[in-house]
C-alpha cells in the first residue's frame, strides 16, 4: 500500500480502459395510492443516464434535491436494482454471466454516506465496525482488526483512544473519518463519495477533504464526488457532471464546466451560488420557483420550463448530450451538452471564446 | 464581564438590544454554558447575522430572544424590544409579543407550520389573535402577504396544507406568517440551509427585498459564509457561546482580526483552492459543559500565549465600532 503501486495487480484493462463504464442506467419508482393501492404516478429519477469514470480521476456529480444523484450513486452500488442500463467495471460487465457479480464488484467499489451516524451500527465499536465488511469477506480476525486499527491511524484517529468507542462517542468529523476507512477497508479502487461532507462543519469539513485528497494519492483510488456544493465540487473534482431532474445536462473538464457553462440550467445553478464578496452581491434571480416535481417532468427537456430560451422545439424531444454547438471542442475529456439551442448555450456570463 | 462590542450608534434607538445574554442548561450532572455573555443591538432595517459553526451558541440566542427556552434554561441579561424589557415577562406578556413585534422563522418550514391547517388559515389566526380583526379581514390580509412573499396565485395557495407545497414555497409561506403582524424584529434561524442553492438565492434576494419594504430589523444565524456575506450589514462570529468578533459585512470578509474568523473563512472551499490544500482549524470546537478558562479557542489556536488561557479576553473595539475578543489583537491585525 504505497504510492508507487501505480500498477494495481487488479488493474485489467490499463489506464486507457475507463475504471467504471455507466450506459443508459434507468430506475423510475412507482407512486401507489387509490383505493387499492394502484399505481398512480412514476418518478423519473434517474432517466438514460451514461457516464464514465476513469481510472485515478475524481468525477464530480453535482446538481439540486430530486435531480437523481444520490439514487445514481446506489444503482451503482446495486443497493437498489436498475430497471435497465449496464454497469462496467474495469471491462467487466457487473452482474451478468460473463462479468463479475455483484459481491466482486463491491469489493472494489465502496461507499461513504452523508448521515455519518445512521451508517454506523450503534451497538459496534468503531474496530468492530471497520473489521465488519473484511471478516464477512474471509480475513481471519485478528487480522482484521489489526488492519482496522492501522486504518484508524490512517484516517487521522488514535487507535488506542478511539477503536473501542462506539459511535455515540465521537464527533461528526471522527464518525466520518470512521466511515471513510471502513469504506477502505476492503482496498477499493472506487470511493463513492455521496454527500460525505455536507453535514459537517466549515472547518471540519476542510480537515476530511484534505484527508480524502491524501488517500487518494496513498491508495491510487478513484472517486466519485456526489455534492449539492458548487465550491466543494470544482474543490475536488477533474470532471464535473451537471444532473436535473433524473438527467445529465452538462459534462466535462471542471474547467470548461466551471468557467464556461453551455447549459442554461448550469449557468442558472452557478449564478446561484452566494459570493463572498459583500461588494457583488447577487441582484438578480438567476432562476424562479422549485425544480419540478420528478413526477411526471416536463416533455422534451426537462428543463424548459424554467429555461429563459424554451422554444417549440424543446418541448418536443429530449436534447441529446452532444458537443457544444459552437463547434468548439476542448482537449483531452469532451464536453458535452444537452441543449437544443446554439443561442441559449453561447448567452455566457462571462466573456466567451476566453 | 460586559461586552462594549456591537454597541449602537448613539443618535439612533435600537429596536432591539440584547445586554449580556449569557444561557445554561443546568442539568442533574451537566451544566452546558451555550451563551456566555453576548451583547448586541440593532436598528430599524439593519441585518445582523450571526455566523458560527453547530454548537457554538448562535440558534440558543435567538430562542432566547423569542422566549422558546426549555424550563430548565437560566437566561440571564438584559433584552428590550422596543425600548421595552422583555426578559422575564410572564408568558401571556411574551405570547402577545411573540408573532407580533418580534417573530421568527425556522431552517424547516414542515416542522414550524401546522400540518393540519392551511396556509390561509394558520396567518389568518395570527392575525386575529394579535390584532383582534375579523376572520375575513384576516384572510384578505393573508392573501395581501402571501402577495407580498410573491407566491403564485395567492388566492389558490391560501387554501393549500404545507404539504401540497414545495420546499421553496413553504419557506415562502413561512415568511408571510412571520410578517403577518409586521414585527419590528425578525429572527431567522438558518432560513436557507435546507433548500437547493438555486432556490436559497431567491429567498435572500426576498428578504432583502422585504426589509426594505417593511423597515423591520433582522438577526440572521447561518453556517455559510457566503449566505452572511449576501444578507448581512454586520457580522457577528460567534464562538463556544460568545462573540469573538464583530464588524462590518466588509471588515468581516476582508480583515478578519480574530484568529477563528480568519482560520473559518480560510477552511470555507472555493474553486480557486483547486489544487491546493485547504487550510484548516486543527481539533474540535470545546465541550460546553467544561469550558477553559480564557479563550475558548486557545486549544486550537495558533497563536495561542500563556496569557490567553489566564482569565477574561480583552475586548479591543476599533475606531469603526468593529470589535474582536483577543489577547494579541494587536499583533494579529499584522499578521
Amino acid at each position: 500500500m504505497s504510492a508507487a503501486m501505480k500498477l494495481d495487480p487488479r488493474d485489467r484493462g490499463g489506464p486507457a480502459q475507463p475504471l467504471l463504464s455507466v450506459e443508459g442506467l434507468k430506475k423510475y419508482f412507482p407512486v401507489r395510492g387509490g383505493l387499492l393501492n394502484r399505481q398512480v404516478a412514476t418518478v423519473q429519477a434517474v432517466d438514460d443516464v451514461s457516464f464514465s469514470v476513469r481510472k485515478g480521476e475524481t468525477l464530480g456529480i453535482v446538481g439540486e434535491s430530486g435531480c437523481g444523484k444520490s439514487t445514481t450513486a446506489r444503482l451503482l452500488m446495486r443497493l437498489m436494482d436498475p430497471d435497465s442500463g449496464s454497469i462496467v467495471f474495469d471491462g467487466d460487465p457487473v452482474g451478468e454471466r460473463a462479468g463479475i457479480t455483484v459481491n466482486e464488484m463491491r469489493r472494489q467499489m465502496q461507499m461513504v454516506f452523508q448521515d455519518s451516524y445512521t451508517s454506523l451500527n450503534p451497538r459496534m465499536t468503531m474496530a468492530e465496525s471497520i473489521a465488519y465488511a473484511p471478516r464477512m469477506h474471509g480475513t481471519p480476525r485478528k487480522e482484521a482488526f489489526d488492519r482496522a486499527e492501522t486504518l484508524l491511524a490512517q484516517v487521522g484517529l488514535n487507535p488506542r483512544q478511539y477503536a473501542r468507542r462506539y459511535p455515540h462517542e465521537l464527533s461528526g468529523g471522527q464518525r466520518q473519518r470512521v466511515n471513510i476507512a471502513r469504506a477502505l477497508a476492503l482496498e477499493p479502487r472506487l470511493v463513492i463519495l455521496d454527500e460525505a461532507v455536507a453535514a459537517l462543519d466549515k472547518s471540519v469539513e476542510a480537515q476530511v477533504l484534505n484527508l480524502l485528497g491524501d488517500l487518494k494519492s496513498r491508495f491510487n483510488l478513484t472517486y466519485l464526488f456526489i455534492s449539492h456544493d458548487l465550491n466543494v465540487v470544482e474543490y475536488m473534482s477533474d470532471r464535473v457532471m451537471v444532473m436535473y431532474l433524473g438527467r445529465v445536462v452538462e459534462t466535462g473538464p471542471v474547467e470548461q464546466i466551471y468557467r464556461k457553462p453551455r447549459h442554461p440550467y448550469t449557468r442558472a445553478l452557478f449564478a446561484s451560488k452566494p459570493t463572498l464578496d459583500p461588494d457583488r452581491r447577487t441582484t438578480e434571480m438567476p432562476l424562479t420557483g422549485d425544480p419540478p416535481n420528478p413526477i411526471n417532468p416536463p416533455s422534451g427537456c426537462r428543463f424548459r420550463t424554467r429555461c429563459a430560451f424554451a422554444q417549440a422545439v424543446c418541448a418536443e424531444k429530449p436534447p441529446p448530450l452532444a458537443a457544444p454547438l459552437d463547434g468548439e471542442t476542448a482537449e483531452g475529456a469532451p464536453h458535452l451538452v444537452a441543449c437544443h439551442l446554439p443561442e441559449a448555450q453561447a448567452a455566457m456570463g462571462v466573456s466567451a471564446h476566453a | 464581564m460586559p461586552d462594549i462590542g456591537l454597541a449602537p450608534a448613539p443618535t439612533d434607538t435600537p429596536v432591539l438590544q440584547v445586554d449580556d445574554l449569557t444561557v445554561r442548561f443546568k442539568r442533574r450532572n451537566t451544566d452546558v454554558a451555550a451563551v456566555n455573555g453576548a451583547t448586541f443591538a440593532l436598528r430599524r432595517g439593519e441585518t445582523l447575522t450571526i455566523l458560527g459553526e453547530s454548537g457554538s451558541g448562535k440558534s440558543v440566542s435567538l430562542k432566547a430572544l423569542m422566549g422558546l427556552l426549555p424550563g430548565y434554561a437560566q437566561i440571564q441579561g438584559k433584552i428590550w424590544l422596543d425600548g421595552k424589557e422583555i426578559l422575564g415577562l410572564p408568558p401571556a406578556e411574551l405570547a402577545k409579543l411573540r408573532g407580533g413585534a418580534i417573530s421568527m422563522i425556522f431552517q424547516e418550514p414542515m416542522a414550524a407550520l401546522d400540518p393540519v391547517y392551511t396556509i390561509g388559515e394558520q396567518i389568518a389566526e395570527t392575525i386575529v389573535q394579535h390584532e383582534g380583526v375579523d376572520h375575513r379581514t384576516a384572510m384578505l390580509r393573508a392573501r395581501g402577504l402571501l402577495e407580498r412573499v410573491k407566491i403564485p396565485s395567492p388566492e389558490r395557495r391560501l387554501k393549500n396544507y404545507p404539504h401540497e407545497m414545495s420546499g421553496g414555497m413553504r419557506q415562502r409561506a413561512m415568511i408571510a406568517l412571520a410578517l403577518a403582524c409586521s414585527p419590528s424584529v425578525l429572527l431567522a434561524d438558518e432560513p436557507t440551509t435546507a433548500l437547493d442553492v438555486t432556490v436559497q438565492i431567491q429567498v435572500l434576494l426576498l428578504l432583502r427585498q422585504l426589509q426594505q419594504e417593511l423597515g423591520m430589523a433582522i438577526v440572521f444565524v447561518t453556517h455559510d459564509v457566503g449566505v452572511a456575506a449576501e444578507i448581512s450589514d454586520r457580522i457577528a462570529v460567534m464562538y463556544a457561546g460568545r462573540f469573538v468578533e464583530s464588524g462590518t459585512t466588509r471588515e468581516i470578509m476582508r480583515d478578519p482580526r480574530h484568529p477563528y474568523t480568519q482560520g473559518l473563512l480560510a477552511s470555507t472551499v472555493h474553486g480557486a483552492m483547486r489544487g491546493a490544500k485547504l487550510e484548516t482549524i486543527p481539533g474540535t470546537p470545546p465541550n460546553l459543559a467544561s469550558l477553559p478558562p480564557g479563550c475558548a479557542f486557545a486549544p486550537r489556536c495558533r497563536y495561542a500565549i500563556d496569557a490567553c488561557r489566564a482569565g477574561d479576553v480583552p475586548v479591543v473595539t476599533g475606531p469603526t465600532g468593529a470589535m474582536v475578543r483577543c489577547v494579541r489583537a494587536a499583533e494579529t491585525v499584522a499578521a
